[in-house]
């Protein structure tokens, strides 16, 4: 079989990816249609860079969808090995493909003879499951603790400022290798940190429902109800591990829903500490600001309570700058979870997602450029699709 | 004025030690002991080995205690071996025990010794940030003036084509991790294989030699990523003044357009850029770790991995002691330069 030219690649490439642009299609005509009728999601269609940022990110998203879920992009299995494909250039046809193999490796080989095409896309799945996730339990740590700091002020406020001061002093990769390493983890450390972090979705759930439903016990407890036992369960199910002896694993097996693999779980605590002092600054900013506004003056002559007051008063009006905010975090910890996989912390070394693919390809890069640079390019157009849509979201939300 | 310097100073002080006293606390905790009493005696060392390993070498005193002997405040550990030959902390092979100081710490001046480089750390960690400081040296000359041009020209003329342009390559650059451009420029201007061959793809040689061939391309990697940020701070607060009621006045009176920009905006445009300037040092510290390691630069960032990946508990503390006072001096210069620079604030 003959190498397919560039032409090959590109066509063969835009062909895998047709689910995506199906999907693509259909999510721009439906919001193009609708857009007066969709508030700020809509007025983001009016804005080009909007536009290409959005369509960057979702094409990504639902690369990660059509490829977790469905299995239709990647054309080989991203971790294993064929003999005679080593570091062998783009459009290289598979050495004894058999029937129903896909008969190319579209973006070459690596050092270790897998397709790179497929562990590029194999990355984005890993990319989209953490750090959305990652990015909201950082808001969530950040508006629990920034909101009271900015409200109340005083000692509380010095306090947790200062904590968030001494996160932030830390140098990002300095941090890594002290949370990340083998030996860190056999101590526990992080899964103490993910039981605390952990906490506080729950805890911001409980106070944004019960200071909403205060007035109408019989709703507010059996919403509560229904809240905590569906967050405890999630929250025991991701902590704990029976066996370990630890006082984090408190979950029965016939009650642990699912277990996350060990370094999943410690990328996920770190990048989720990483952020959340950020976070904590902006919200306690903004409820500083907001604060000697007169609705909240007048929602405390009414005798509103004060987490009443900060979630329900405070927090809507903040909406704009933490929605830009959030976007253009979830790019930021894209990259800190590409830094992660480049230092080879945390996730094993074989797994496909980006920054790992890049510490593998860099090795060799002035012979073989081509395994490094897929990821690069990935990792590169879908912060770049973030930080555009931020800036889209902004400039729309800025105009009325 | 002196009382604000006095008491940031103070809750530096502060900071500094709680990072330290945390940054010990990890690399001292058991499993870290092990893995460097098996790095340091052997492989195969039994359970008991390694603690009579740690036992001598002062390693299973509770961790405060350790952390005051590291700071110089309590008395250095001593051992005494069966033949009667004393060992301890201040003592070594220039220093015999009869003549040998009860307190050595970081106070003391003594940094104690590398166990991966088997040298003192004062004077690796001395010689890696002076081959540092000049790739710094290098990456400000190039950033800071670029970010600020790059920053005015955008918001000289807000929503231009300019404007829009410039901006647009800010959030790009923004958007490009050291680790993703590096990759992408040693492809294209290093690769042997299909690259264009202008530069080299290594900085090693650029620790003795440093030239154009070996060391433009570590230098802009850094400089790009955090260009585009500061470019974007320079270019919100330059349409800010743009739009200012004494810009508007000296229109209106006929200055020309670019004795506007240079001699009324310019001035005042640039006390927010100074700030952002000073705290983009942290980052650039993230970016010399990645960029070090990428291009093999043997500087401070290289130490740093290298420290952390083989848990030299000593090397590690001094390099997050310099890296935290990097990052907490900036802080406070860019607070007390804000001040400073802003007239508002320094006349009332």
């Amino acid at each position: 079989m003959e190498m397919l030219s560039w032409g090959g690649i590109i066509g063969r490439v835009f062909l895998q990816f047709s689910p995506v642009w199906i999907a693509l299609i259909v999510t721009f005509v439906i919001s193009i249609a609708f857009k007066r009728n969709l508030g700020l999601y809509g007025k983001l269609f009016d804005s080009v860079i909007g536009m290409i940022g959005f369509a960057l990110v979702m094409f990504w998203v639902y690369t990660a969808l059509f490829n977790g879920v469905f299995g239709m992009i990647a054309t080989h299995d991203p971790l294993s090995q064929v003999s005679g494909m080593k570091n062998k250039v783009p459009g290289i046809p598979l050495s004894g493909a058999e029937e129903g193999e896909y008969l190319y490796y579209l973006f070459g080989g690596d050092n270790l003879a897998r397709d790179v095409f497929s562990r590029m896309v194999e990355g984005s799945v890993i990319v989209i499951q953490i750090a959305p996730l990652a990015t909201l339990f950082a808001f969530m740590v950040g508006i629990t603790l920034g909101l009271p700091a900015g409200y109340y002020g005083g000692r509380l406020d010095t306090l947790l400022s200062f904590a968030a001061n001494l996160i932030l002093a830390f140098p990002v990769i300095l941090l890594f290798y002290l949370l990340v390493t083998p030996e860190i983890v056999a101590t526990g450390i992080p899964s103490y940190m993910a039981a605390v972090l952990f906490l506080f979705p729950i805890i911001f759930l409980t106070i944004l429902l019960n200071s909403r439903f205060f007035t109408q016990p019989a709703l507010r407890t059996t919403l509560l109800i229904v809240v905590l036992s569906i967050g405890f369960w999630l929250y025991g199910s991701l902590v704990s591990e029976w066996g370990r002896g630890t006082w984090v694993d408190f979950l029965p097996p016939f009650l642990d829903g699912f277990n996350i693999s060990g370094g999943i779980l410690v990328v996920f605590v770190s990048v989720v500490f990483v952020n959340s002092p950020t976070v904590f600054r902006i919200v306690r900013g903004l409820a500083m600001d907001i604060k000697t506004r007169d609705y909240v003056a007048a929602a405390q002559t009414r005798g509103e309570g004060p987490w009443y007051i900060m979630l329900w008063e405070i927090l809507p009006n903040v909406r704009g700058p933490l929605i830009v905010d959030f976007c253009l975090r979830i790019g930021y910890t894209t990259i800190l979870l590409g830094t992660l996989g480049f230092f080879g912390l945390g996730l094993p070394p074989e797994s496909p997602d980006w920054g790992t693919t890049i510490n593998e390809g860099r090795k060799l890069l002035s012979i073989y450029p081509h395994p490094a640079l897929p990821p690069a390019i990935a990792l590169m157009s879908l912060v770049l699709g973030l930080n555009l849509l931020a800036d889209g979201l902004r400039e729309e939300s800025l105009k009325d | 004025m002196g009382q604000f310097i006095l008491r940031r100073v103070g809750v530096m002080i502060l900071t500094a030690l709680c990072l330290t006293f945390i940054v010990f606390w990890l690399t001292n905790l058991y499993p870290n002991l092990e893995k460097l009493a098996k790095t340091q005696g052997n492989f195969r060392m039994s359970e008991e080995a390694v603690e009579s390993w740690l036992g001598k070498n002062g390693y299973l005193a509770p961790v405060p205690v350790k952390f005051g002997q590291w700071l110089g405040v309590m008395p250095g550990w001593t051992y005494t071996e069966e033949d009667g030959t004393e060992r301890g902390r201040c003592i070594d092979g220039d220093t015999p025990a009869d003549v040998a100081p009860t307190f050595c710490g970081i106070i003391q001046g003594n940094w104690g010794k590398s166990t991966v480089f088997k040298d003192d750390v004062s004077t690796i960690v001395g010689t890696r940030l002076a081959q540092t400081g000049k790739l710094m040296f290098w990456v400000m000359l190039v950033m800071v003036p670029g970010a600020l041009t790059i920053g005015v020209l955008a918001g000289m003329k807000e929503g231009s084509k300019t404007d829009r342009t410039l901006s647009t390559a800010s959030i790009m650059t923004t958007a490009t991790p050291e680790y993703v451009s590096g990759v992408i420029f040693i492809a294209i201007f290093a690769s042997s294989a299909v690259g264009l061959k202008w530069f080299k793809g290594t900085a090693t040689s650029a620790m003795e030699d440093a030239n154009f061939e070996n060391f433009f391309l570590p230098v802009i990697t850094i400089a790009l990523y955090g260009m585009g940020y500061i470019a974007r701070m320079t270019r919100a607060s330059m349409t800010e003044v743009m739009t200012a009621q004494y810009i508007r006045t000296a229109r209106l009176k006929g200055v020309s357009f670019p004795n506007i920009v240079m001699k009324h905006a310019l001035r005042n445009a640039l006390i927010a850029p100074f700030t952002v300037i000073m705290l983009q040092f942290p980052w650039l510290l993230n970016g010399v770790v990645i960029v070090e390691t990428l291009f093999n630069f043997k500087g401070f960032g290289w130490t740093l991995v290298q420290a952390a990946g083989n848990n030299d508990i000593e090397l590690l503390l001094a390099v997050s002691v310099v890296s935290v006072i990097v990052v907490l001096v900036t802080q406070l210069i860019s607070d007390i330069g804000y001040v400073y620079l802003n007239p508002r604030i320094r006349i009332s």
